[in-house]
């Protein structure tokens, strides 16, 4: 096979546009161009981008109104977390390939307790539809960081402190690769069909032979790993798990980066993810800082800096007016869809 | 005669204190397109749903090839080989033509998770076998040259007919149509016989169905049984049911000469 005509197939373009991307950061990092602060906006937005698309998995492909997601964060952090600071008493000054192998374990290990937790919520959804399964996983997510508040061996209210800083770019972007990859070829396929199906007419697909219980309580399970995974390497970026990194708001944050972009949009996500990340990030804060010296004449108040969920809310409306289906709609890029057999 | 295909006992069912259906029978022969008729209301669609565990009946037995279907779930159902179409068309509106056909063909191929996932050989010669039945399937339907549209975008006629290739995707043994001829005119009624006829021979089927068009009724279907209120009020093939005076009644009311 010719070489170009490999890269005329929609698998190795995947592969080679997250290498691209890869390399170009890498070396703009090198050239200290993006380092410190942008650098770790980069880092976020990827991360963002597997919370957003295991989310989409579950509300935009399978139509399960799902806000807890953060929850699933949580649980993969925390248990990531306790393994490599209290039980492994990782540090960073150990040689890499001490650390890197055990901490890939404790992710993989986090996602497995998230999947658990997710498979637990996914079973009241057999029973609930819409705004009472909202309400369900929102209390789930809850209850999660009540529990967590109160183990002390974990830190409680306080965070679990002292995390080894472990997620480095490379890695995070191994991951989040990985999470598209496995997602796109779920969704592209017999089984992704089903749980299409599942979002367009429940009943219509119980009855041409889907198992429609089976593949909700899948979507739950599988969105949840992703999510554990998506924990865990936040708080070995950011080097703290705290309560409130997971609660209500910044699960609405994911959620709103699932609707921005589309539902059932992979593609939609990773754009979303990205905008949205380096709007709250870095944007917003630069423009309001600025804009806080300066004060509204006519009213004489200030603007101040926590203006942000103003902004939020009014991209919000902004998108429902102009664009209710989100940035993508249904469709995807075409390296974001497997090849067709 | 050979077992039946279809066989429903004293089958019964309330909605609270209403009693849609009431001692429900029927024996259903391999091969034959039979019907059932009756006004608005009359619990028709509710048999339907209860022979596909949609509802759970109250009371009675369900058995299809001599097996107890009767608490089963929908899918189980539909995978021992019932199949059916809807009332007002449930198709996956946003997914295209093709993709409604392929999810009725999801039943017969298994690749697991992993499979799907890693992209084994079993899997692409399994996608690639599914999509080429489901290119036969539409073909049949005259559908092909529309399976990249998305399902919703189809004008009506098509859209019934795609609706009972998802379900022959299923390959079932026995086919419930219900209402299959709703607003289409006299011109797409006749192909719809056709169509009908057409499949039965090809994939060898016993079709059951409920319509409220007499003309089609009365031609296709072999016998027919009149539903009112729940209850059986008459069977028998077409040209006695046309005469027989509580079916008249039934659809047109009490009075008339006395």
């Amino acid at each position: 096979m010719k070489f170009w005509t490999f890269f005329k197939k929609s698998t190795p373009q995947f592969f080679l546009y997250s290498l691209a991307f890869y390399l170009i950061i890498l070396l703009l990092s090198q050239f200290n161009i993006i380092s410190g602060y942008p650098l770790l906006i980069i880092e976020i937005s990827l991360i963002y981008v597997i919370l957003a698309a295991s989310l989409n998995l579950i509300n935009g492909f399978t139509g399960q109104f799902s806000i807890g997601h953060m929850g699933f964060a949580a649980v993969g952090a925390y248990v990531s977390g306790t393994l490599t600071t209290l039980i492994w008493k990782l540090n960073v000054d150990q040689p890499i390939y001490q650390t890197v192998p055990l901490f890939v374990v404790a992710l993989l290990l986090g996602g497995i307790a998230a999947a658990l937790v997710g498979f637990l919520i996914g079973l009241p959804t057999l029973r609930l539809r819409g705004d009472y399964l909202a309400i369900v996983t929102l209390g789930f997510g809850e209850i999660i960081r009540t529990i967590i508040n109160n183990i002390d061996y974990v830190g409680g209210p306080r965070g679990l402190l002292g995390i080894p800083q472990l997620s480095n770019f490379t890695l995070i972007t191994i991951f989040t690769v990985l999470t598209l990859y496995v997602l796109r070829s779920l969704i592209f396929s017999s089984h992704g069909r089903a749980f299409i199906s599942v979002r367009e007419d429940e009943v219509a697909s119980e009855l041409v032979g889907v198992n429609t219980t089976r593949y909700k309580v899948m979507a739950f399970t599988i969105g949840a790993f992703f999510a554990g995974i998506a924990g865990g390497l936040l708080c070995h970026l950011i080097q703290i798990a705290h309560p409130t990194q997971f609660g209500f708001l910044p699960s609405f944050m994911v959620l709103v980066i699932v609707y921005l972009g589309g539902m059932g949009s992979l593609t939609g996500s990773v754009i979303a993810a990205f905008l949205l990340t380096i709007l709250e990030k870095y944007l917003l804060p630069m423009g309001l800082q600025a804009l806080s010296n300066w004060t509204l004449p006519a009213f004489g108040f200030q603007v101040g800096v926590e203006w942000r969920m103003v902004v939020y809310a009014l991209l919000l409306i902004v998108m429902m007016l102009f664009r209710p289906e989100g940035i993508m709609g249904m469709k995807e890029a075409k390296f974001m869809m497997p090849e067709e057999h | 005669m050979d077992d039946p295909v279809l066989t429903v006992q004293s089958l019964t069912h309330f909605f609270g204190g209403l009693k849609a259906v009431s001692n429900f029978e029927l024996e259903l022969p391999p091969g034959v397109i039979w019907g059932i008729i009756g006004p608005n209301g009359a619990g028709k669609t509710t048999v339907f749903n209860l022979i596909t565990g949609v509802y759970r009946p109250s009371q009675g037995k369900i058995f299809f090839l001599k097996q107890d279907i009767t608490n089963l779930k929908p899918h189980n159902i539909i995978q021992k080989g019932i199949a059916r179409t809807f009332q007002n068309i449930r198709l996956f509106g946003n997914v295209s033509v093709l993709d409604n056909v392929r999810i009725g063909l999801h039943l017969n191929y298994n690749s697991s998770i992993w499979e799907t996932i890693l992209r084994t050989r079993k899997f692409s010669q399994e996608e690639k076998k599914i999509r080429e039945e489901a290119m036969e399937l539409l073909s049949h339907f005259n559908l092909c040259s529309r399976w990249e549209e998305k399902a919703r975008n189809l004008p009506y006629g098509e859209q019934r007919r795609l609706e009972i290739a998802r379900a022959l995707a299923t390959r079932p043994k026995l086919l419930l149509l219900d209402e299959p001829a709703a607003g289409m005119n006299p011109k797409e009624v006749d192909a719809l016989m056709e169509l009908i006829y057409q499949i039965r021979q090809e994939f060898n089927l016993t079709i059951l169905l409920i319509e409220h068009q007499m003309r089609f009724v009365m031609r296709i279907c072999e016998h027919i049984k009149v539903m009112d209120f729940g209850e059986t009020i008459a069977e028998g093939p077409p040209a006695e049911i046309q005469n027989n005076p509580k079916v008249i009644e039934a659809y047109l009311g009490k009075g008339g000469i006395h």
